[in-house]
């Protein structure tokens, strides 16, 4: 499967078409306001939501007799607003932990929906199959009412989100300095919740509740590593998202058994760990060679350091130090060479006869300065160990 | 043996065994580690069929635990870069492998017993249907010789290691310092949460598990101070709540697993309201008794700060106690009224002056508060 | 006394009893701060000091007792107030930069959906210079040290352009050079008739940075200029018997020096 292929497909599919372009608004939407969700520890607000959402949607059906997506995500974002009430409660006025009560939370409701559901499907009434849909996720059956939902609610989410940006990054990096300026933190913090629960409610019929929770916390957890601004952070998240939206959307569609709810997640999982390796600065990569970098550097200065050290021993400058020499101060063979024939590059020593080196007139100097610098003492003359 | 008792007993037997490694992921604050754990033991379960291609195989509950425990470690190893949060960690890892094992459900193995509804909700009034016979005599329902064998583990592992999980649970520091690997004790919590999941997977599916493990111990922390007290709470609300749940689900004719969870959210929610020391109720009751007296103690408190210099006049004059104190008069009537009762003070006038006892009261509270 | 009492007092503290849950920190504790002052508020560890601070800021709800600010309650002058909280208190991996940091001081004077332009920004800037820490705009935060992270969040206090500032240990984790820097601030702050009110830990350094001071624990202790209030009399009250180092309490100029 080739990408022009890909492509092609895109441009003249139709299912595909409204498939794509709902998981493209649904990424977005998880991944510009789970920026928020991650940033406040949050994470897993997601996971609880979409399962609580479950009891929501179910009781919507069986008041309304309907299956309309807006009618039954008006009742999952009613059961997932009241389950995180529900663990805001149970944290506050009781020593359960966050942790345990997002996981109550979560199951009892859970549970609850499940009992509904199958006492639902065990009555002699039609139209109640396909409820479970929403449940595990069938993108590929997405139909053009649920795109305009996502596409609604998710485009309001944002919209609000963005009114009341500078009021929520304040909210989110300090809550107590927003409440010396005046601002109502409380009703904020429930309007920030309300926007995240409808982040996750739209995407349920899409990916399914397992895998919404990685839609919300995947594409900001990558965004996370490549900026450290947080509208830029927010803006490739949703970027992230969308990506991982279209191109899991895409892939599904063209593979046959490949569902499209866990495809999307991996293309998001896989964007995260490119991020966590490749990014710039925070990436582990990145880390890995800046330490082995100043490994490098330490080890050159260290053998400067012993240079000097031999050169002040023996009053003769021009005198050449063998390998065994430099090998016993720095504690073994391993890599001296190299080091010799690096800094020999740079023209701070010089070979005196078979491998004997000293320093030269610049490498004194690069190495006294060394030496009076940064280092913590090894002996008297201050040199690294 | 009817298939009503035998349900019955596989849903005691399954909450039971599932309510032991509960109370220490709640004690970690671990407890969504469940959820992660639960979901990506289906991949092991996968990976271990497509290379056994028989779903009976023993190997199939190795793979999973081993799958369980992976998760846990990935988890770790996460959050150790320091990159993302521990919540986040837990919300990348779980997802991730739970797709690849969708995908491959419906890649390879697709007309096999393994569908993703059963996976999610289980099935428990199934149980009685595979049973277990041993050279022709029927020894009941697998599932109970299955997960009898895990609350046996359970059961035994955790007697085993009571001192060290405790330790490891409450204090890993002093648990390190001690010697104790918090590490190899973690490893085991691990294991056992992942081979609990295994076994609960066919009858409670994989997200009701977190409510089997996570209520009774969240529950039995409302109602118990000490270790064993909690041990002994979870077990007797997660054997009580199965049963219990079993007849709803009968009654509504739902699934069962649910109901069970149901149940136990509801015990949840009574322990959570009327529970003596910690339920919302008692807590009130206490409060208030503690604002009153607390009323009281600051009254006297105020009057003996100011009984001596020229604003006493002002200060303590009963009329404007309300400004000063920020209350409203009817508290102010209260606190006087019980104040005067309690002989801790009295009128001099439009002045309310302490008595002896009073002054002597203030003072045992500032002394008993200075830090 | 006919003096001060005709001066609005800065911070005026009156009958303040403050309780988490059902526990007193704070019992009825009177405090009254003439403007222009540059106060400690000194007291052992659980003593309410923060305590104090966020009651004075509205940040807690008081069982009793109330706070007046020129006068008026905390809520009517949230634009003449600047808190600078602990540095521990929020995360510092936020994805946000110094500048923005700073910039937020401005958001209380923005008001509603009106977003930072070019002339808080410019503020910002000011601010920045004023703690030393012009060129470190495009800083992440956490690739600050701790007395950097400190001046920006004096920065942040100072954009807010108030005449009363709440610090909670200003100078927790910082080193000398900030230290010192810090106090200079302070102290043009109060030349320029401003009221800082510091949580402050090392006993040592009150006499030298401070003019006012308050020694709280639980209760008030005292409250008053340092000459007057600032005895070993009423730091053995205030520390109990844990005070060893008080009688080597070196004299101010003997430091200075």
């Amino acid at each position: 499967m080739n990408l022009i292929a890909l492509v092609g497909n895109l441009a003249t599919n139709d299912t595909l078409q409204v498939v794509a372009l709902g998981s493209v608004g649904l990424g977005l939407a998880g991944g510009v306001l789970g920026t928020f969700a991650v940033l406040r520890r949050q994470s897993l607000l997601g996971d609880a939501v979409s399962h609580a959402a479950l009891p929501g949607i179910v009781l919507a059906f069986m008041l309304t007799g309907t299956k309309a997506p807006l009618v039954l995500v008006v009742g999952a974002a009613a059961a997932g607003w009241l389950a995180t009430l529900a663990v805001l409660a149970i944290t506050r006025h009781t020593r359960i932990k966050d942790d345990t009560a997002l996981g109550v939370v979560l199951s009892v409701f859970f549970g609850f929906g499940l009992v509904l559901l199958t006492y639902l499907q065990r009555q002699p009434s039609a139209a109640k199959a396909g409820l479970d849909r929403f449940l595990f996720g069938q993108a590929a059956a997405m139909l053009r009412g649920d795109v305009v939902v996502i596409i609604a609610m998710g485009g309001a989410a944002i919209a609000v989100l963005v009114a009341f940006w500078k009021e929520f990054k304040l909210l989110a990096f300090d809550p107590d300095y927003a409440a010396c300026l005046g601002y109502p933190v409380r009703i904020l913090d429930v309007l920030l919740q309300s926007l995240i629960v409808a982040a996750i409610v739209i995407g349920l019929q899409a990916v399914g509740v397992v895998l919404m929770s990685a839609l919300l916390v995947a594409p900001a957890a990558a965004a996370r590593q490549w900026t450290d601004r947080l509208g830029v952070m927010a803006a490739l998240a949703g970027l992230f998202g969308a990506g991982a939206g279209m191109l899991g959307a895409v892939i599904s569609s063209t593979t046959e058994h490949l569902p499209a709810g866990p495809s999307i997640v991996l293309c998001a999982s896989t964007i995260v760990v490119v991020s966590l390796l490749a990014a710039p600065n925070r990436g582990i990569i990145w880390q890995v060679l800046r330490h082995w970098r100043h490994q490098r550097r330490l080890g050159l200065e260290a053998l400067l350091c012993d240079l000097l050290e031999l050169a002040t021993h023996h009053h003769d400058p021009e005198h050449g130090h063998s390998l065994s020499a430099l090998a016993a101060m720095s504690g073994g063979r391993a890599g001296l060479k190299r080091r010799l024939r690096e800094l020999h590059a740079k023209g701070l020593v010089r070979p005196v006869g078979a491998g004997r080196w000293t320093l030269t007139a610049a490498g004194r100097i690069e190495a006294a300065r060394v030496a009076a610098s940064h280092h913590p003492a090894r002996h008297e003359d201050g040199c690294p160990t | 043996m009817n298939p009503g008792l035998e349900i019955q007993m596989v849903a005691v037997i399954v909450a039971a065994a599932c309510a032991l490694p509960g109370i220490f992921l709640v004690l970690r604050r671990m407890a969504l580690l469940s959820d992660a754990i639960s979901h990506s033991v289906l991949l092991g379960i996968v990976l271990g069929y497509m290379v056994t291609r028989d779903l009976a195989s023993p190997w199939l509950v190795a793979a999973a635990t081993a799958a369980g425990v992976a998760t846990a470690a990935l988890t770790e190893l996460l959050r150790r870069t320091r990159l993302v949060h521990n919540d986040a960690a837990i919300g990348l890892v779980f997802p991730a492998l739970f797709s690849v094992a969708v995908i491959l459900i419906s890649r390879s193995v697709g007309n096999v017993h393994l569908d993703t509804d059963a996976v999610l909700m289980g099935e428990m009034a199934f149980a009685p249907f595979n049973r277990l016979s041993i050279a022709g005599f029927d020894a009941g329902p697998v599932a109970v010789w299955v997960m009898g064998g895990i609350l046996l583990i359970n059961a035994a592992v955790m007697a085993l290691l009571y001192k060290e999980l405790k330790i490891t649970s409450f204090d890993p520091a002093l648990a390190a310092a001690l010697g104790l690997s918090p590490t190899l004790v973690q490893g085991v919590l691990m294991t056992l949460v992942s081979v609990t999941a295994v076994g609960a997977f066919d009858a409670v599916g994989s997200i009701l598990v977190v409510a089997f493990m996570i209520v009774p111990a969240a529950t039995a922390l409302l109602l118990a101070e000490r270790l064993r007290a909690m041990i002994a709470w979870s077990l007797g609300i997660a054997v009580a709540s199965a049963v219990a749940g079993y007849h709803v689900a009968v009654a509504l004719d739902a699934n069962i697993a649910g109901a069970i969870a149901m149940t136990l959210g509801a015990v949840f929610a009574v322990a959570l309201v009327l529970s003596p020391r910690h339920g919302v109720v008692s807590v009130a009751v206490r409060r208030w008794r503690q604002r009153r007296l607390f009323m009281l103690q600051m009254l006297t408190i105020h009057l003996l700060h100011h009984e001596t210099g020229d604003e006493a006049g002002r200060e303590c004059a009963e009329q404007t106690l309300d400004q000063h104190l920020g209350w409203s008069p009817e508290q102010v009537r209260v606190a006087v009224r019980r104040a005067l009762r309690d002989g801790l003070v009295r009128r001099e006038g439009p002045l309310l002056v302490l008595t002896d006892a009073g002054r002597a009261r203030a003072g045992e509270v500032l002394e008993g508060l200075t830090v | 006394m006919t003096a001060e009492n005709r001066v609005i007092p800065a911070l005026q503290v009156e009958d303040l009893t403050v309780a988490y849950r059902d526990k007193p920190v704070l019992w009825d504790v009177d405090v009254s701060v003439p403007p222009g002052v540059l106060m400690a508020v000194v007291g052992p560890n659980g003593a309410g000091k923060t305590t104090l601070i966020k009651a004075c800021l509205g940040l807690v709800r008081p069982a009793a007792g109330r706070v007046l600010i020129h006068g008026r309650p905390v809520e009517a002058q949230r634009r003449n107030i600047a808190y600078v909280p602990q540095r521990g208190s929020v995360d510092w991996d936020f994805p946000t930069t110094v500048l923005d940091v700073v910039t937020m001081g401005r958001y209380g004077a923005l008001g509603w959906f009106r977003r930072p332009g070019a002339a808080e920004r410019e503020r910002a800037r000011q601010c920045l210079e004023m703690v030393g820490m012009l060129g470190y705009e495009r800083r992440q935060i956490s690739q600050l040290s701790g007395g950097q992270q400190q001046r920006v969040f004096l920065a942040r206090a100072l954009v807010q352009d108030a005449d009363l500032f709440f610090m909670d240990e200003p100078f927790q984790g910082v080193d000398a050079t900030t230290e010192r820097a810090i106090v200079a601030l302070l102290q043009d702050l109060r030349a320029s008739g401003r009221t800082v009110i510091c949580v402050h830990h090392d006993l040592q350094t009150v006499p030298e940075y401070f003019d006012w001071v308050s020694l709280v624990n639980v209760r008030l202790v005292a409250s008053g200029p340092v000459n007057e209030v600032f005895t070993p009399n009423h730091l053995r009250t205030t520390y109990g018997g844990r005070l060893p180092f008080l009688s080597q309490r070196a004299d101010p100029k003997e430091r200075a020096r």
